[in-house]
């Protein structure tokens, strides 16, 4: 199997493919590494893989992942409007924290659109009566029904936010979203202990077999998202994502690959684990959540 | 590169085996199964010449995805080093048994070694040594003030240097890797917050509330009132963390850029 003269045989097919490779910078890479090991590029696993990687994404921009991650935030953004509209904060801290969890999203709701803006591209939007936001059949009535809501709204950024990083990577968006990252975990745990759990996804949490924290989604989804605020593509689902009680790193099952054996509790716990948006936007997360 | 983290991406469907990968290591995919092994696929490369070089009496961590990869090590290895000291000191070992804050502390010291021996077992090639030496003369572990200002400032610390070394890894697995990471340091951070002075799980100090942020490296900055946490420069991050490392463990991150 000659690697290059497929590459050439695909691009008099398919003109675009090498800007395909390109645009995928890491996949370029590989392919630069790959090349230095002629071994390697005998390997039909590897090419299959690069392709898919080239391909899967090709209904990607970088407008398109930060719609994605925009409808996400006004999701959340209109949740906590509605959560401090409820009237059943029962204190001066929980308002505090909820009021405060709240400015951040219409913060990130308000960088992203500019952003997106400043691509050329279109923003999707939502209002408290039109386009993206929260479900209000979905609201829950108690307090204690909001907050686990708000848990699982963060927890599931977090893991949204991680399932797209890959693709900027070589952008100069991939800090910003690094940066809104880390802040939906600091919501996450605060949250969390608010509810009484360990601020980390545990195998003790009490709703630790919500779909949030396992992955995979039924039927076949689509690689496009439209929602009443806009729509924007997303990469093909292939295969289901690590459930957050995964307990194996790049292939080192971390309960008995180290010096000591370790809790599987502890070791999935220290790795918060990514889903792809095909799964964030199934009925069963977030995507049954929007109105 | 392609020589470093050894065990192929069970998790990610974008990585191959090398065919010369040593047999021990292939005995992974009889945990990870068949559709691991099948998924797994080749490592961005590095040349040798990144290797880290020990120069002077600093640790080079080198350059490229080797160096952050050595740099989030040395980091961890810090961070790991710090919660099993805590351990003996009275202000941990005087805890109730059952107290959250015993449960807190326990979770933590999990966490971080498992992310210093992931790394140990991960990075095969070009790693830098797996025994810093910490200085933690500065901290009073009878002390909690002492002792929950210091794990602070290192959580803090550890979500700020991965946010800012992201921009630096090439390796679509290693960002995932690094982004699943530092996300459960956020979430230390927070909580940590939380005991130091309630509800301070983000505060203008490390997320840009009313503040601009301004690093060395402009691609961390941020405006004010953007809610992003504040991100730092791997030299930025090791002004601080040298200080808590002994002499010939102190970091060199020229290479990360």
């Amino acid at each position: 199997m000659n690697f290059f003269q497929i590459i050439d045989q695909l691009a008099a097919v398919d003109p675009d493919v090498l800007d395909r490779f390109d645009s995928r910078r890491a996949v370029f890479s590989s392919l630069g590494s790959a090349a230095k090991r002629s071994a390697l590029a005998a390997t039909p696993l590897f090419l299959g893989a690069l392709f898919q990687k080239a391909y899967a994404g090709t209904k990607s921009t970088p407008v398109d992942v930060l719609n994605y991650a925009l409808t996400l935030e006004l999701l959340e953004a209109d949740f906590y409007r509605l959560f401090l509209a409820a009237g059943t904060l029962p204190n001066a801290a929980a308002t505090a924290a909820i009021t405060q969890i709240k400015k951040h999203e219409d913060a990130h709701v308000a960088l992203l659109t500019r952003t997106i803006q400043a691509a050329g591209g279109t923003p999707v939007t939502g209002t408290a009566t039109s386009g993206i936001r929260f479900k209000p059949s979905a609201f829950p009535s108690t307090y204690a029904g909001q907050l686990q809501v708000a848990q699982l709204l963060e927890d599931t950024g977090v893991r949204a936010y991680k399932g797209r990083a890959a693709e900027l990577v070589g952008t100069t968006l991939l800090t910003t979203a690094l940066q809104i990252h880390s802040v939906e975990a600091r919501h996450a745990a605060h949250i969390r202990v608010m509810r009484g759990q360990r601020p980390w996804v545990s195998n003790t949490d009490d709703v630790a077999t919500n779909p949030t924290y396992t992955s995979g989604v039924t039927g076949t989804p689509s690689t496009q998202v439209t929602t009443p605020g806009g729509a924007f593509g997303i990469p093909a689902y292939t295969k289901a994502s690590p459930a957050e009680n995964n307990t194996i790193q790049v292939n080192l099952p971390l309960t008995t690959a180290l010096a000591t054996t370790y809790d599987a509790a502890d070791v999935a716990a220290a790795f918060d684990e990514y889903l792809q948006p095909a799964e964030v936007v199934d009925a069963s997360r977030a995507g049954g959540l929007l109105a | 590169m392609s020589d470093n983290l050894q065990p192929r991406g069970s998790d990610d469907t974008s990585f191959a085996q090398p065919l010369y990968t040593p047999i021990k290591r292939r005995s992974f995919f009889m945990y990870a199964g068949a559709t691991a092994g099948a998924t797994a696929l080749v490592l961005a490369g590095c040349s040798k010449d990144n290797d880290p070089v020990t120069s002077s009496n600093l640790i080079n961590v080198g350059s490229g995805d080797t160096g952050v990869l050595n740099y989030a090590y040395a980091l961890e290895q810090l961070e790991a080093g710090f919660y099993t000291r805590l351990r003996t000191g009275t202000y941990y070992t005087g805890l109730g048994s059952t107290s959250a804050e015993k449960q807190i502390l326990d979770d933590l010291y999990y966490h971080e070694v498992i992310h210093r021996e992931f790394f140990k077992a991960a990075i095969t090639s070009g790693r830098i040594s797996d025994s810093l030496t910490p200085d933690f003369s500065k901290v009073d572990f009878n002390s909690r003030t002492s002792v929950l200002g210091t794990a602070m400032a290192f959580e803090d610390l550890g979500v700020a240097a991965y946010n800012g070394a992201g921009q630096y890894i090439a390796s679509p697995l290693y960002l995932t890797l690094a982004g699943k990471i530092v996300s459960v340091e956020a979430r230390h951070a927070a909580i940590i917050r939380d005991l130091v002075g309630e509800a301070t799980f983000v505060g203008n100090d490390v997320v840009t509330l009313t503040t601009a942020n301004t690093s060395g490296v402009t691609t961390n900055n941020a405006p004010a009132n953007s809610s992003l946490e504040r991100s730092k420069s791997p030299a930025e991050v090791v002004a601080t963390a040298n200080t808590f490392l002994a002499e010939g463990s102190k970091l060199d991150v020229s290479g990360l850029k």
